[in-house]
């Protein structure tokens, strides 16, 4: 890590002063040109990548109608300007999100208007051409961006940051300027399925060591099959969920729902992968080659329903995307939504009474609830709009007796991001992954001061990630982020499970997993 | 002077209409290969009917986002609607009962949009966040708009203008039976500026009002689970590939 201060916690969400070139050190590592090759784009940048870089702008407008219609419309009203996490963690003025956009706009002004093809008026329009510093201000700010409409939620017209960032990777992925920790990752799902590059017999250990895991601790033989043809429920979760904390034991959580549901479920070593980075570069045709590999699993195990487990962006892709990428879906069965995510499918178990809790379980919580972005604002959950908000609380709320919500414009629609979206949970970024979780960790901080509260909750592997890592830099212990399944595997009493008492005679070290 | 500002109004009206139908057509013809609205969204046509009507109406989203750029914004824009109706009464004759009634409140309009412009100008110089975003354009927009809204005042309050002959002037033109245009500075200057406004809207930021229309993160309905979303070059890339 570099040296940088980490932002002081203020009271109030306050809007820093201007601080021009704050961030503009700020870059993520380069892809290899292995990493751009894997994905068909040039290796490094291009003798001509001007023209190519032009050209593929063109393209991108012709085939994007958010991308022509929000390069036009912007007013520079300023609404959005006090909005981004990014700018209210460094007060750098690039963050805000119209000037993040005019990196982009000023060049399409420069090529695709009128008043800004005509030298005489060039000036007034602010277009401007896209020389190399542009580009390295292309490169720097739009992976300062983590995609997460934030912004568009407040502008006048909808106009969404994540639609021009995404158009901007793309154009630099044309031309050899990819992002190493996306392209990577990418290449890996292409090629063994899931972004850890977990191979099917190592994911099979792991699965088995789990299944071990619950036993012991509950005496109940909880299965969490793998290839298993003919299953009915596929399940399709972050590659997070089978080794990284606190995501692990969300998916446990998920496999105790579905046993103790009596559903046969399987999770797919083919597609082994929730998440989709491929939505962070913008580009279609990879996003649907990732996709497609989920539709091509569904069939090869002839399941019937399609479940997602907790992934933010992996649920907008799902959710949103899925139908048009991979769909349609109508060997599925059709009484149920495809695909359904993992908190659909508990609530209405538990809204049908068919799961019994032990809430005291958690009783030495108290939790808030993270919405994380792409959930929040760009999905839903259930068949209301705001189902995405209520039925992960409700969820929380089934199962916990301590819930406290944080202030209520940083959370739901005006959710701040973790910091870590988008596709710059890399370490190389962590400076801007630390100032950009400024914002949530102030309203943590107000309700861990205020209402006692000792957890948060989320249902995104990033956000899991994101907050384990940055939170002890606030001071915050990094196991104070759970799975919200991880609440359900605690509190959920399964049929013949042996009580506390029992396991402590079964000896071995099977306290409750979430003592401290 | 009369043949000139009649050549230039018809010349700024094809512009504005040419280049505006120009700029529908092309938004509309520009697929939106995915869905996007920002969630929570209405999940029915109707709703999204709604949603965008209290978009325009109402500048929802602006509301949210920031209470004195929406109250200088409505300002101006409730106000310039309203100083638009009264200006109906040089285009129609005889004059429509609900114009003649409007014509009070689209002069105090004036005041209004002066008094919102001017908000939007100060904040856009001393608000520090919003001068490093504000690029020349956007300071000549407002003073084009001032210049609109102060010169139209002048002529009720200052020195008043024919308005008689302006009447004339103006259904000569749409009747392409050119009358005289009254030989007055302050007028010339207004219909000057109004022409120039007409010219640019195609070619500046004024596409922000077609423009919201056209927004897929407001306009689209919430249903991609229930409804294939396919654009025309995504089926073909699919038909394609695979």
């Amino acid at each position: 890590m570099g040296d940088y201060k980490i932002p002081e916690l203020g009271e109030y969400a306050e809007i820093p002063p201007v601080c021009e070139g704050a961030m503009s050190h700020s870059h993520p590592y380069v892809a290899a040109p292995e990493h751009q090759e894997a994905l068909g784009f040039p290796g490094e940048l291009v003798e001509d990548w001007h023209g190519k870089a032009i050209g593929r702008l063109g393209e991108l407008l012709d085939q994007t109608r958010s991308l022509r219609v929000y390069l036009d419309s912007c007013v520079r009203c300023g609404a959005c300007t006090d909005k981004c996490h990014y700018f209210l963690g460094t007060g750098d003025p690039k963050n805000m999100p119209v000037a993040r956009q005019d990196l982009l706009r000023k060049v399409y002004r420069r090529h695709f208007t009128a008043l800004g093809k005509f030298p005489l008026t060039r000036w007034l329009v602010g277009a401007e051409d896209l020389t190399e510093e542009v580009l390295d201000d292309w490169y720097s700010y739009f992976h300062q961006c983590s995609q997460c409409r934030r912004c568009s939620v407040y502008c006048p017209y909808g106009i969404d940051t994540a639609e021009i960032s995404m158009a901007a990777r793309d154009i630099m992925d044309h031309i050899g300027k990819g992002q190493k920790y996306c392209n990577e990752i990418i290449a890996k799902v292409h090629k063994i399925g899931n972004n850890l590059g977990l191979p099917g017999p190592a994911l099979e250990n792991t699965l088995e060591g789990l299944e071990e895991d619950i036993e012991e601790e509950t005496g109940v033989k909880v299965r969490l099959p793998l290839d298993e043809k003919g299953a009915d429920i596929l399940l399709v979760t972050p590659s997070a969920d089978f080794f990284a904390e606190p995501h692990v034991d969300g998916l446990i959580g998920y496999a105790k729902v579905f046993h103790q549901a009596g559903a046969s479920w399987t999770i797919s070593s083919y597609a082994s992968e929730a998440a989709n980075f491929a939505m962070f570069i913008g580009s279609y045709e990879q996003m649907r080659e990732v996709a497609l590999r989920i539709r091509k699993a569904a069939l090869d195990l002839g399941v019937k329903r399609l479940v997602f487990g907790e992934c933010g962006h992996a649920w907008r892709v799902a959710y949103g995307f899925l139908n048009t990428l991979a769909g349609p879906w109508d060997f599925l069965d059709p009484n149920y939504p495809v695909p359904q995510h993992i908190c659909e499918y508990t609530w209405d178990l538990i809204e049908k009474g068919q799961l019994k809790f032990d809430k005291s379980a958690n009783d030495h919580m108290t939790l808030t609830f993270h919405d994380s972005c792409n959930i929040a604002r760009a999905t839903r959950m259930g068949d209301k709009p705001g189902g995405q908000f209520e039925i992960p609380r409700n969820i929380i709320k089934a199962v916990c007796n301590n819930f406290v919500d944080m202030a209520e414009d940083t959370i739901r629609e005006g959710t701040y991001c973790c910091g870590g979206g988008g596709g710059l949970l890399t370490d190389d970024l962590m400076e801007l992954r630390v100032k950009g979780a400024k914002p949530r960790m102030e309203a943590l901080t107000q309700v861990v001061k205020n209402d006692g509260v000792t957890h948060m909750a989320a249902i995104c592997a990033i956000c899991k990630s994101q907050f384990s890592k940055v939170m002890p830099e606030y001071g915050i212990g990094m196991d104070r982020i759970v799975s919200v399944h991880q609440l359900v595997s605690d509190a959920i009493v399964l049929d013949g499970q042996v009580t506390g008492e029992e396991t402590d005679k079964l000896g071995g070290d099977a306290a409750p997993q979430t003592e401290e | 002077m009369t043949a000139l500002f009649a050549i230039l109004f018809y010349a700024a009206t094809a512009v504005l209409a040419v280049g505006l139908a120009f700029k529908v057509v092309q938004y509309a013809r520009t697929p939106a290969p995915l869905k996007i609205p920002t969630t929570p969204a209405p999940v029915t046509t109707g709703g999204v009917v709604l949603r965008m009507l209290r978009e325009v109406v109402l500048f929802e989203s602006l509301f949210k986002s920031n209470k004195w750029i929406w109250l200088f914004g409505y300002m101006f824009h409730g106000a310039l609607l309203l100083a638009m109706m009264r200006h109906l009464r040089y285009f129609i004759h005889p004059v429509w009962d609900w114009v003649v009634l409007v014509q009070p409140f689209g002069l105090y309009a004036g005041f209004a949009m002066l008094a919102g412009l001017g908000a939007l100008w100060f904040r856009r110089i001393f608000v520090q966040r919003i001068r490093y975003i504000s690029g020349p354009s956007d300071h000549l927009m407002l003073v084009l708009l001032i210049g609109i809204t102060a010169s139209g005042l002048a002529m009720s309050y200052v020195s008043r203008t024919d308005i008689v002959a302006l009447k004339q002037f103006m259904l000569g033109l749409m009747r392409f039976n050119w009358q005289p245009l009254p030989a007055e500075p302050i007028l010339m200057a207004h219909l000057g500026m109004v022409i120039a406004l007409m010219i640019v809207f195609p070619f500046s930021k004024l596409l922000h009002a077609p423009g919201l229309f056209f927004s897929p993160t407001r306009n689209q309905v919430d249903n991609a689970r229930e409804k294939r979303h396919l654009a025309p070059w995504a089926a073909k890339l699919e038909a394609g590939g695979e």
